[in-house]
């Protein structure tokens, strides 16, 4: 099997799993005991925490982990609306995560202003059109860093310096799930006062994210009961999982260079060879250096994505068509349609996202089960 | 919060547990704390003609830190004049033991147990005349 | 014998290395997004999933959609609580909990005071039961929930969930029930019982971390205000990825459990009977916090007569225990669960909570008894309180200068 939906989730990296197996056994404890379990299990997790704040060139103290990402995106905008008792106006994109979308709606219908700002036709948000979105009642901006299904990447930081400049106390957000271990990230750098990741993107595990918030930053707490994480985000922790979240951080630190420049020189090879067989094929979001080093949303008009995804299936190849949580509802993708394409064309999308065990074969493979399969969908 | 290796030490080769006669009029008796806040102790010394401490014990109710801490002090307190009891502050009790900022109060406690212990010898010295 | 001894299966317990087992081949082999829907890697982990689900729902009693995955029982009770609470507002605002339960479920009740709601705390009687006219008093034609736990984690204690339920039903009142400590412990069936939500979590039962389940009826329907919104897993009611390797676990967990729990049960209370006379026949002044019938068989609360507890957990350091001691707890407040017995601070201070569990063997609790003993003994020979009620004085009448 050809593996190339890694924006969905990826395998968990081998290095990974074995740091994690002791604390699935011997450091079994609970982290909030006094005892040596306890204890065993503590130090696993401070030194996931160390790691992770490395990454993102934070303090420990400014990660709160979560179950995954859409709690971390939740939990941001929650967290943010409730200090303000749901007064107030929100502004987001409309190319985000649905765990940010919804969750906006939740705090609209909770009695707040929501402004959607759209995309121009290469999928990006124009600092402008939200700067003029602003209002003095503008509580949050949420913007992601980088789109799932497109991996077209957004000017956060400059959006960010504007908000900031624009209205005292505002507060921005971004979704960095797709981003992080895929591209170097700074968070001071990026100007945010939160970032949303996700562990399973980057080789880690299911079920384990985190939030990364600015120290002076003051949130409501969406879990709440026995004060863990500072009292931020309450529940025993998942220590094996956040064992193996700080594991693949370490990993993606040290091979992002060199990661960064070999996904690019595949995601070259897969769209430069698909132009040439299929020169009707569009990519979304035009130029690649505005994307992800490993995305590529593509489509051949008049074939229906969803078919030639379960083609590929057959063939032995995995991609996706829109994004995991979207896919098998029949309706094309938020984010196509955001970018002025049409709901036909928006069903002809497919998504193809490589990962750090992806090769240069698997991307032909891919190309000439992709161009077969075309051929044959050809009416 | 791994056990700390000197307040461990304190509880297993324990030194001077035990009482006096708290009616000896050589014997000053300081009881601190409560019982409803988990910690309750008991210093004792006895005195003598100089003005020395001669011999000092302890018995404690309280978690580890609070044992040590008060266990530590009669060591301190043996050969010691009155006054230079006194001066025996918590912070030195507290830096000796490494006692973490959650368990400084022990030490608190046990300078206020030589405070008492002390005035109590001395209100019966008065009273004897 | 394996040292240390681990004696706290209510803190959290070990995995079953068969839960591990089936866990393992989901991280790197099977490693499929569950939403997937477009190929093989994605149905094999949905496949798994529900298989998980069907395991977790039949050790309830119920069925399968009706087993919402969340991250676990504190997410689970954050959930049902408020989402409960939000949902049916306009119905009433009122909310009947016991100052027993687990801090997930009384702060979660304090966030919604904070918005208007309205929260009896029911006490409980020194047994550590609620009394169920005071359950039936409380009731208002505003009440919209009742959140009372199966076994409490200090404690043990059990509480009457089928009349609860039966009364619950009788006043068209939800019924949620924390039973984090109780699943694969005791019985639990969410029809006999009329219960109408449930939290369950991994990690108490042999599970893994960082994974539990919330129970919601749907006969009648029982709905609620999601509290992760997303990409509409788990029918709307639980946004996120479902993270496989962790669901299979807590599955197997539960499979296990089903088939064990009844011989399990009997094999632990014989060793924590054996722990207790042990205990008692070597010691006096030693008093077991919380009923003894209406109990969890892995539990066992008890107070040492003045021995405070943080010293005893340092004394016996080769044994993992917990204690209601304050000297333990992050707040520096002894256990509320405790003071509800009526037990005083001081004798919350004594307190000492042995979990016994799966793993536990006859040979460790014997040697738990010896060290427990030998230790107690040793400190009371230390305390200046043993001292005096040795001589006869009675230390509640004592004026103590608190500081």
């Amino acid at each position: 099997m050809v593996y190339l939906d890694h924006n969905a989730t990826s395998v968990v990296r081998p290095q990974v799993l074995e740091g994690m197996l002791p604390f699935f056994s011997e450091r079994f404890g609970n982290p909030a005991s006094v005892h040596g379990a306890g204890r065993a299990a503590r130090q696993g997790m401070d030194v996931a925490r160390r790691r992770l704040a490395a990454l993102l060139e934070v303090h420990e103290s400014q990660i709160i982990f979560t179950s995954g990402g859409t709690e971390a995106n939740v939990m941001a905008v929650f967290g943010c609306a409730a200090r303000h008792h749901f007064s107030g106006h929100l502004i987001t994109s409309a190319v985000e995560h649905a765990s940010v979308l919804q969750v906006c709606a939740g705090m609209e219908r909770r009695g707040m202003e929501l402004t959607v700002v759209g995309v121009d036709a290469d999928g990006r948000v124009r600092p402008e059109d939200v700067c003029s979105a602003l209002r003095e009642s503008t509580r949050l901006v949420s913007i992601m860093h980088a789109n799932n299904e497109t991996g077209v990447m957004q000017p956060v930081a400059e959006i960010a310096e504007l908000c900031r400049a624009r209205v005292p106390g505002i507060v921005v957000h971004t979704d960095a799930v797709q981003s992080v271990g895929k591209i170097p990230l700074c968070f001071e750098a990026l100007s945010v006062h939160m970032l949303s990741l996700s562990a399973h993107k980057l080789g880690g595990p299911k079920g384990v994210g985190a939030l990364v918030v600015d120290s002076a930053l003051l949130l409501e707490p969406l879990l709440v009961g026995g004060g863990q994480e500072r009292g931020r985000r309450s529940g025993t922790e998942n220590v094996p999982a956040i064992v193996g979240l700080g594991l693949a951080a370490e990993l993606a630190q040290h091979t992002m260079a060199e990661e960064q420049k070999r996904l690019r020189r595949l995601q070259q090879q897969l769209e430069s060879q698909i132009q040439n067989e299929r020169p009707d094929a569009l990519v979304m979001g035009q130029s690649a250096e505005q994307r992800l080093p490993n995305t590529t949303a593509l489509l051949v008009p008049g074939i229906h994505g969803e078919t030639v995804v379960m083609n590929l299936d057959l063939e032995g190849i995995a991609i996706s068509s829109g994004s995991a949580c979207a896919s098998g509802r029949g309706q094309p993708s938020h984010v196509p349609l955001a970018m002025g394409v049409t709901a036909e064309l928006a069903a002809s999308m497919v998504r193809v996202s490589m990962g750090w065990n992806t090769t240069s074969l698997d991307v032909e493979r891919f190309v000439r089960s992709f161009v077969t399969v075309i051929k044959r969908l050809q009416p | 919060m791994a056990y700390n290796e000197r307040v461990l030490d304190h509880y297993e080769n324990p030194r001077n547990v035990g009482s006096l006669d708290k009616d000896d009029p050589s014997v000053g008796t300081g009881m601190v704390g409560a019982p409803a806040c988990g910690d309750v102790m008991k210093l004792q010394i006895r005195v003598d003609d100089q003005g020395v401490i001669a011999d000092a014990k302890f018995k404690t109710f309280g978690c580890g830190s609070a044992i040590a801490s008060s266990s530590l002090v009669t060591e301190w307190l043996k050969g010691k004049s009155l006054d230079e009891a006194l001066m025996i502050k918590n912070q030195q009790v507290a830096e000796e033991l490494a006692l973490p900022p959650v368990k400084i109060h022990c030490s608190v406690l046990a300078e206020d147990a030589i405070k008492t212990a002390v005035s109590d010898y001395r209100k019966k010295q008065k009273s004897l005349g | 014998m394996k040292h240390p001894i681990y004696m706290d299966y209510q803190g959290t317990t070990p995995m079953d290395p068969r839960v591990l087992e089936e866990m393992l081949p989901w991280f790197v082999e099977k490693f499929g997004n569950p939403a997937s829907r477009s190929h093989a890697y994605g149905w094999e982990a949905e496949q798994a999933v529900e298989k998980a689900r069907e395991q977790v729902a039949r050790l309830l009693g119920a069925d399968s959609r009706e087993i919402v995955f969340t991250s676990g029982a504190t997410e689970s009770d954050n959930l049902a609580i408020q989402g409960v609470a939000r949902f049916y507002q306009d119905k009433g605002r009122h909310l009947i909990t016991a100052v027993t339960e687990h801090k997930a479920v009384l702060d979660t009740c304090r966030h919604l005071e904070a918005d208007g709601f309205t929260v009896t705390y029911l006490p409980v009687q020194k047994d550590g039961l609620v009394a169920m006219d005071a359950l039936e008093a409380a009731m208002t034609d505003q009440t919209i929930l009742v959140s009372i736990m199966a076994g409490n984690n200090e404690i043990g204690v059990i509480q009457p969930l089928a009349e609860i339920g039966q009364l619950c039903r009788q006043k068209k009142v939800l019924f949620h029930c924390d039973a984090a400590q109780g699943v694969g412990k005791m019985a639990l069936d969410v029809e006999a019982m009329q219960i109408d939500l449930l939290s369950i979590s991994g990690h108490k039962m042999y599970g893994p971390k960082g994974v539990g389940a919330l129970y919601v009826r749907r006969r009648p329907r029982v709905r609620l205000k999601p509290l992760f919104h997303g990409g509409g897993h788990e029918r709307g009611m639980r946004s996120g990825t479902l993270p496989t390797p962790l669901l299979v676990g807590l599955g197997k967990a539960c499979e296990l459990a089903m088939q064990e729990m009844a011989e399990e049960n009997k094999r632990v209370l014989v060793l924590r009977e054996q722990l207790l006379q042990g205990i008692l026949s070597q010691l006096t002044h030693v008093e077991v916090n919380g009923s003894v019938e209406q109990r969890l068989p892995g539990n066992l609360n008890l107070s040492f007569g003045y021995v405070e507890g943080e010293s005893l957990m340092m004394a016996i350091k080769e044994v993992a225990v917990s204690s209601g001691s304050a000297c333990t707890s992050a707040s520096l407040e002894p256990s509320y669960v405790l003071r509800a017995l009526g037990v005083s601070e001081a004798q919350a201070h004594t307190s000492i909570r042995f979990g016994l569990g799966r793993f536990t063997t006859a040979e460790e609790v014997n040697f738990v008894v010896q060290t427990v003993v030998q230790a107690v003994n040793r400190l009371r020979e230390m305390s200046p309180l043993w001292e005096m009620a040795q001589s006869g004085i009675d230390i509640n009448s004592i004026q103590w200068d608190a500081h």
